[in-house]
C-alpha cells in the first residue's frame, strides 16, 4: 500500500501501521566540517604521540594543558551549594552586565551612569553577535553589514543565518602581512553613508594585525562623516596587550567621538570560560528611554531562541568582578596568559631565523593576541598536518596559544621545512 | 549628500518598547508587588511546600562532584554538545531498551533547555524538510509560535482543548489533522500539556498515531515534564515511545528545567529519529550547521551535571524518588484545592482540577476574572487563566479558594 509523499506501509496483524517508508531526509546532504572546530576533531582522531594543535583559539600553558583560572576555580566554590538555580530574567544576570559594560566602556563611564545602554547577557561572543545580526535585520531591514577580510568563519555563518545581506571591506595586506589601511580607508569612504561595519576591537582573528591608535582615530572621523554603525566584536580583551583598558582603545576612541555603537563581548578566552558560554552584547543609544526599548527587543529576540541566558557562568564572572580581590587576581591571570603567548610569539619568530629561513618572519612579533597569519598556503599547511601532524585551520592560522616551550623547536622546524623553497 | 554629522541620532531611536512576555512579564509584575500576601502562580517553576525554590539533593551532589573533580576543565563542548549526556537523555526518553538507539538511528544534539531544542528542530525542518508548515494545539505554550515562526515555519492550529468540558476535544483534534496536507509538521505535548494540564489517553494517542502516519504527519514533541506528570519517567514517555515503536521518523525536544530543576542552566536535548544510521549522521551534520551560528556550542555546566546523575546507578535512583515527590506534591496540592472550593462552595465544576496532569491547572477563569483575582487578592497568573499548581502550597490554599470563588461570584 503506498501513500503520499514517500510514505509506504502495511498494516500489521495487531492493526497498528508498520511504516516501512523511506526516510523524509534521505535528501539531506553530509554538512562539510567547520573549519576551524573540524581542526580540532581531526587532531583528537590523530594517533601519533608527536601531534600539535595549534588550531581552535582556546588557551594552553606551558604544558599544553587547558587551563582553569584560580580566580574562576574560586569562584565556583563559593557559588557551589549556595544558590539556586532558578531562571535568569530574559536579559540575564543584570550583576554580570553591569560588570562587564565597565569592561568595555570604562569603571566611570558617563553612558553607564546615564543609562543609556541596552544591555543583555548572551551566549558567549557568537550569541551576542547573532543577537545583534537579528536585531539589525529587524529594526534595520534594509541594511547590510561589512565584514573584513579575512574574518572568523562564522561571522558570514551569523549573518548569513540572520538574513542581513554581507558586504566585504579590505583589511589584510598578504604582502606586509600587515593592515592594509588605505584600501580599507577606502572602503569605509565608498559604502554608503550609514552603513554597518563589523569591527574586530583588538587581535584581529585570524590575522592578529590590528590598526594602531592612530588609525583607530582616523576610522572613527572617517565613520562619523559617513554616518557609519560601528559594530565591535571583543573577544579577547586582556589578552593582546594583558591589560584590558588598553585593549579597549579602539571602543573608548569611538566613544569620544560620540558613535553610538554596538558590542559583543565574550569571557571565553579572557575568564577561560569557554564552555559556559558567557557574553554580553550592548547597544548604545541616546537616552534611557531607548536604551530600555531597545533592551526589550533584543529579549524578544531571544525568548524564541532559548527563552533566558545560562546562569552558571554569569555567577562566575559577576563573582570575580564583583569582587576586588578576585578581581585583581584575574587582572594577574589574564597578564600570565597574554605575556605567556607574546613569549612564544618571540620564540616561534626566533627559531626560525636561527633555522635560515629565507623568509621574513617578523610579523610573528608584530602581530598581536592569539593568532598568527602565518601567510602559509593550504597546500603547506596541508603538508604540515600530514608530515608533521600539526593541525592549525588551512587559512594558516596558528593559534599561538598551542605554542609551547616544549613544541616551539618543532613547530618552527617543520614550518621551515615547508616553507624553505616558498 | 552629506552624512549627518549629528551623532546624537541612532539608527534604532524609531525602536519601540516591546511589551512584556506573557509569562515571564507575569513574575515581573509580581516582584514589583509590595503586598505581603502576594503569590506568584504564573510561570512553571516547582516551589517547595515553604514556597521557596528546590534544588534536588542530587543535583547538589553532583555538583559537588564535579566541582571538587580538579580534571574539570572548562573547554568548548563540541557543537553538538556533551556525547555522554546526549546518549542518556536518548535513552531517557526513548528507553534504555529502544531499537531505535541500538540502530544508531537517533541523532541527539545538546540544546538550550526546552525552548533551545525546539527552536534548533524548527530552523532544521525549515531548511531540509518539504513541508513548511506546523501544527500546533490551541492553546499552547504562549511562545511555541514565536519559536517557530522566527525559525522560518509558517503555523496553523489543531483543535485540542474544549472549554465546555474542560478536557480533550478528540474529535476536534481528529479532524484538524485529517485536514492537514500530508507531510505537516504536528507539535504534539508528550505529557503535561501546557497550560491545560488535559492529556489524550492511551487509546487516544494510539489513535492519533495512526492517524498521521496514514498521512505522513511528521511528530514534533515537546518533552518538557517527563516524570513530572505521573512521578513516572516510563509512563511519561510513553507517547513518544508509541511513535517511535512503529520504526517512523519524529523529532522530540527534551527539557530539564522542571525535572531536574535545572531551570536557569538551560540543560536540554533535540532528539531526530531517522530511517537509518546513516540519514541520522547526516542529519546531525546539518544540525550543526544551524548551531554554529546561533551559539557555536552549548553550555557545559547543566549537562554535566545530568551526565552525572543519569549514569550512577545510585544517582538516578534518588533522583527518581525526588521526582516522584515533587510530582506527588503537585497532585496533592490538586486535591486540597479542589477541596476546599468544594467546602466553600464555589459555584461551578471545579473536577477539571483533579483531572488536569502536570504543573498547571487550566482554570477556565477568563481574563476579567485573573486581572480582579490580582487586583483584589494579588494573586498573579497568566491571563488564560492558567496556574502553576507547583506555586500553591497548603498554606497559600485558602486565599487562592477566597479569591476564585469572589472572581467567579462577581466578575463575569
Amino acid at each position: 500500500m503506498l501513500l503520499r509523499n514517500g510514505c509506504a506501509g502495511r498494516i500489521l496483524k495487531s492493526g497498528s501501521f508498520r511504516s516501512m517508508s523511506t526516510s523524509w531526509w534521505k535528501h539531506v546532504e553530509p554538512a562539510p566540517k567547520d573549519p576551524i572546530l573540524g581542526v580540532t576533531e581531526a587532531f583528537l582522531a590523530d594517533p601519533s604521540p608527536d601531534k600539535v594543535n595549534v588550531g581552535v583559539g582556546a588557551y594552553r600553558d606551558d604544558n599544553g594543558k587547558p587551563v582553569v583560572l584560580e580566580c574562576v576555580r574560586e569562584a565556583e566554590r563559593r557559588i557551589a551549594g549556595n544558590l539556586n538555580m532558578e531562571y535568569l530574567p530574559m536579559g540575564g544576570s543584570i550583576k554580570m552586565v553591569e560588570e562587564t559594560l565597565k569592561l568595555a566602556y570604562g569603571e566611570n563611564s558617563d553612558l553607564i551612569k546615564e543609562k543609556q545602554i541596552a544591555a543583555v547577557q548572551a551566549l558567549s561572543g557568537t550569541g551576542a553577535c547573532r543577537l545583534f545580526a537579528d536585531f539589525q535585520k529587524r529594526f534595520s531591514p534594509d541594511s547590510q553589514i561589512y565584514i573584513p577580510v579575512p574574518t572568523w568563519a562564522n561571522h558570514h555563518n551569523i549573518w548569513r543565518d540572520a538574513h542581513v545581506p554581507q558586504n566585504t571591506f579590505h583589511y589584510y595586506h598578504p604582502e606586509s602581512r600587515g593592515l592594509d589601511f588605505a584600501s580599507m580607508m577606502e572602503d569605509i569612504k565608498n559604502a554608503p553613508n550609514g552603513s554597518f561595519f563589523l569591527l574586530h576591537a583588538c587581535a584581529h582573528n585570524p590575522t592578529g594585525v590590528d590598526p594602531t591608535e592612530e588609525q583607530w582615530r582616523e576610522i572613527s572621523h572617517q565613520f562619523k562623516v559617513k554616518g557609519h554603525f560601528a559594530f565591535f566584536d571583543m573577544a579577547y580583551q586582556g589578552f593582546a596587550s594583558g591589560d584590558p583598558e588598553r585593549d579597549a582603545k579602539s571602543i573608548r576612541i569611538f566613544l569620544e567621538d560620540g558613535h553610538l555603537i554596538g558590542c559583543a563581548q565574550s569571557y571565553a578566552k579572557n575568564m577561560g570560560l569557554y564552555g559556559q558560554r558567557v557574553g554580553c552584547l550592548s547597544v548604545i543609544c541616546e537616552d534611557e528611554k531607548q536604551a530600555v526599548a531597545v533592551k526589550s527587543q533584543l529579549q524578544q529576540l531571544a525568548r524564541p531562541m532559548y527563552s533566558n541566558p545560562p546562569v552558571h557562568g554569569a555567577l562566575v564572572v559577576s563573582t570575580i568582578l564583583g569582587d576586588p580581590e578576585l578581581k585583581k587576581l584575574w587582572l594577574t591571570e589574564v597578564k600570565g596568559m597574554a605575556d605567556r603567548i607574546i613569549g612564544m610569539r618571540s620564540a616561534l619568530r626566533e627559531n626560525l631565523e636561527k633555522l635560515g629561513s629565507p623568509l621574513s618572519w617578523e610579523h610573528i612579533t608584530k602581530q598581536i593576541g592569539m593568532f598568527c597569519y602565518s601567510g602559509m598556503t593550504p597546500e603547506q599547511v596541508d603538508r604540515l598536518t600530514n608530515e608533521y601532524h600539526i593541525y592549525m585551520t588551512r587559512n594558516g592560522r596558528i593559534s599561538m596559544a598551542g605554542v609551547t616551550t616544549g613544541n616551539v623547536g618543532f613547530l618552527a622546524n617543520a614550518i621551515h621545512e615547508v616553507t624553505k623553497s616558498a | 549628500m552629506s552624512a549627518s554629522s549629528d551623532h546624537a541620532n541612532s539608527v534604532f531611536a524609531s525602536v519601540v518598547q516591546a511589551p512584556e512576555d506573557p509569562i515571564l512579564g507575569v513574575t515581573v509584575a509580581y516582584n514589583k508587588d509590595p503586598s505581603p500576601d502576594k503569590l506568584n502562580l504564573g510561570v512553571g517553576a516547582y516551589r517547595t511546600e515553604e514556597g521557596k525554590p528546590l534544588v534536588l539533593k542530587v543535583v547538589r551532589k553532583a555538583e559537588q562532584l564535579l566541582v571538587n573533580d580538579p580534571s574539570r576543565v572548562k573547554e568548548y563542548l563540541p557543537i553538538t554538545g556533551l556525547a555522554d549526556f546526549n546518549k542518556l537523555s536518548a535513552k531517557l526518553i526513548f528507553g534504555a531498551d529502544s531499537l531505535a538507539i541500538q540502530e544508531n538511528r537517533v541523532t541527539t544534539v545538546q540544546c538550550l533547555s526546552g525552548t533551545g531544542s525546539l527552536r534548533v528542530g524548527a530552523e532544521f525542518l525549515a531548511r531540509h524538510y518539504h513541508e513548511r508548515t506546523i501544527y500546533i494545539p490551541q492553546p499552547t505554550w504562549g511562545n511555541h509560535p514565536k519559536v517557530f515562526t522566527l525559525a522560518g515555519l509558517s503555523v496553523k492550529t489543531y483543535r485540542y482543548y474544549s472549554p465546555n468540558t474542560r478536557g480533550l476535544d478528540f474529535q476536534g483534534l481528529l479532524e484538524d489533522l485529517g485536514s492537514a496536507p500530508a507531510g505537516a509538521i504536528v507539535l504534539l505535548h508528550a505529557c503535561a500539556h501546557n497550560p491545560t494540564g488535559v492529556d489524550p489517553t492511551s487509546d487516544q494517542w494510539e489513535q492519533i498515531r495512526q492517524l498521521m502516519r496514514s498521512k505522513g504527519l511528521l511528530p514534533f514533541f515537546d518533552s518538557a515534564y517527563q516524570g513530572f506528570a505521573s512521578g513516572s519517567l516510563d509512563a511519561d514517555a510513553a507517547s513518544v515511545r508509541m511513535f517511535v515503536a512503529d520504526g517512523g521518523e519524529c523529532l522530540a525536544a527534551q527539557s530539564y528545567a522542571k525535572n531536574m530543576g535545572l531551570y536557569g542552566e538551560r540543560v536540554g536535548a533535540l532528539s531526530i529519529v531517522c530511517k537509518t544510521a546513516e540519514v541520522a549522521s547526516r542529519v546531525e551534520s546539518q544540525l550543526k550547521l544551524v548551531i554554529r551560528p546561533m551559539y557555536s556550542n552549548p553550555p557545559i555546566h547543566g549537562a554535566s551535571i545530568v551526565a552525572t546523575v543519569l549514569k550512577d546507578r545510585d544517582l538516578y535512583n534518588e533522583w527518581t524518588v525526588e521526582l516522584k515527590a515533587m510530582a506527588d506534591r503537585i497532585i496533592s496540592m490538586r486535591k486540597q484545592l479542589f477541596d476546599a472550593l468544594q467546602a466553600r462552595g464555589t459555584p461551578g465544576d471545579w473536577s477539571h482540577i483533579l483531572k488536569q496532569i502536570g504543573m498547571f491547572t487550566f482554570t477556565g477563569l477568563n481574563a476579567n476574572q485573573v486581572a480582579f483575582m490580582t487586583k483584589e487578592y494579588h494573586i498573579y497568573m497568566t491571563s488564560d487563566g492558567r496556574i502553576s499548581m507547583a506555586g500553591l502550597s497548603s498554606r497559600t490554599v485558602p486565599n487562592l479558594t477566597e479569591a476564585i470563588h469572589a472572581a467567579v461570584s462577581s466578575v463575569a
